[in-house]
């Protein structure tokens, strides 16, 4: 049996699923943020797969796109996650309430 | 194919143990294994130079800056080593939702044609396909970026642009003086916070 899309696209649906479980339990600003990068890689290798499949390499560009606003969301979460923590001295996503209506 | 199922082990496993660790320094190491893993995954894919920028920009840059702010916010008090997980009591709902967005997509993807991978990719945006064009190299993907996706290509630079101009401000410690005008003092409200945490 050779290896398909099928079996990219399921191990990609089986690592996002995980990011999302991780987005959705954790409570750890920074534990979220890593799953959040899982989605990111996850939808990258579906991306990675498909452009084999059509053999048009205008995923793998995409790809690059995909990369640089991870790596941009990463630096803003990070800082914005520091100055939440230089305001309350503790990180907890759900204590982060301040803009409740 | 072997190494495809091995990879997957790897991947899905390092996954779990990411989302799972209490720690996050422990989750770090195990997201770092998870894109070894997943760059040997795009090599695998005939996508050489998006397998290279993995490794260089993933592990080489967005693990280094997680592991610069773990290490940076609890040298001290240690906020993140310990607390409270809310895993055991969303747990059931969340995989209950979980499972049925994943067998929504795995029941349409058992019903789109999807074909078969090929086993060499022939065509190339440069040409014929040579030793330095072949699909996924890095000549092939440059030419590609260069020419006909050099819009989204400057679209990036613009896009770290902001990020960086963001995270200047952010970081910076004029964002958390209190603002001339605010009607409510910076002192005050975080007094509030305090009593609402004494209240939970």
């Amino acid at each position: 049996m050779p290896v398909d899309i099928a079996n990219y696209i399921s191990l990609s649906t089986v690592i996002f699923f995980i990011g999302v479980i991780g987005v959705v339990t954790r409570r750890n600003p920074l534990i979220v943020l890593m799953s959040i990068e899982l989605m990111f890689n996850a939808a990258n290798l579906a991306i990675v797969a498909f452009s084999k499949l059509w053999g048009n390499n205008a995923g793998h560009i995409f790809v690059f796109l995909v990369v640089t606003v991870a790596a941009a969301e990463a630096a803003i979460g990070l800082a914005i996650v520091v100055q939440v923590f230089r305001r309350a001295k503790h990180v907890d996503l759900d204590e982060v309430a301040g803009l409740r209506g | 194919m072997i190494l495809f199922f091995a990879l997957a082990i790897v991947l899905v496993a390092s996954a779990i143990v990411t989302i799972v660790q209490k720690s996050p320094v422990y989750s770090v190491v195990s997201l770092l294994v998870n894109f070894i893993a997943l760059a040997a995954m795009y090599f695998t894919l005939n996508a050489e130079f998006i397998g290279v920028i993995q490794i260089v920009v993933y592990t080489g840059a967005i693990l280094v800056l997680f592991v610069f702010v773990i290490a940076l916010l609890s040298s001290g008090i240690g906020p993140f080593s310990e607390g409270p997980d809310r895993l055991p009591k969303i747990l059931v709902p969340a995989l209950v939702a979980t499972l049925a967005a994943f067998g929504f997509l795995t029941y349409g993807l058992t019903r789109v044609p999807l074909g078969t991978l090929p086993a060499h990719v022939t065509t190339s945006t440069v040409g014929d396909v040579g030793k330095a064009n072949v699909f996924g190299s890095v000549g092939d993907f440059g030419a590609a970026l260069f020419t006909t996706h050099l819009l989204p290509f400057e679209v990036t630079a613009f896009i770290l642009m902001v990020a960086v101009i963001g995270v200047v401000v952010l970081g910076s410690d004029a964002t958390i003086a209190p603002t001339h005008g605010t009607h409510v003092p910076k002192k005050k409200s975080r007094e509030r916070e305090s009593i609402v945490k004494a209240a939970k």
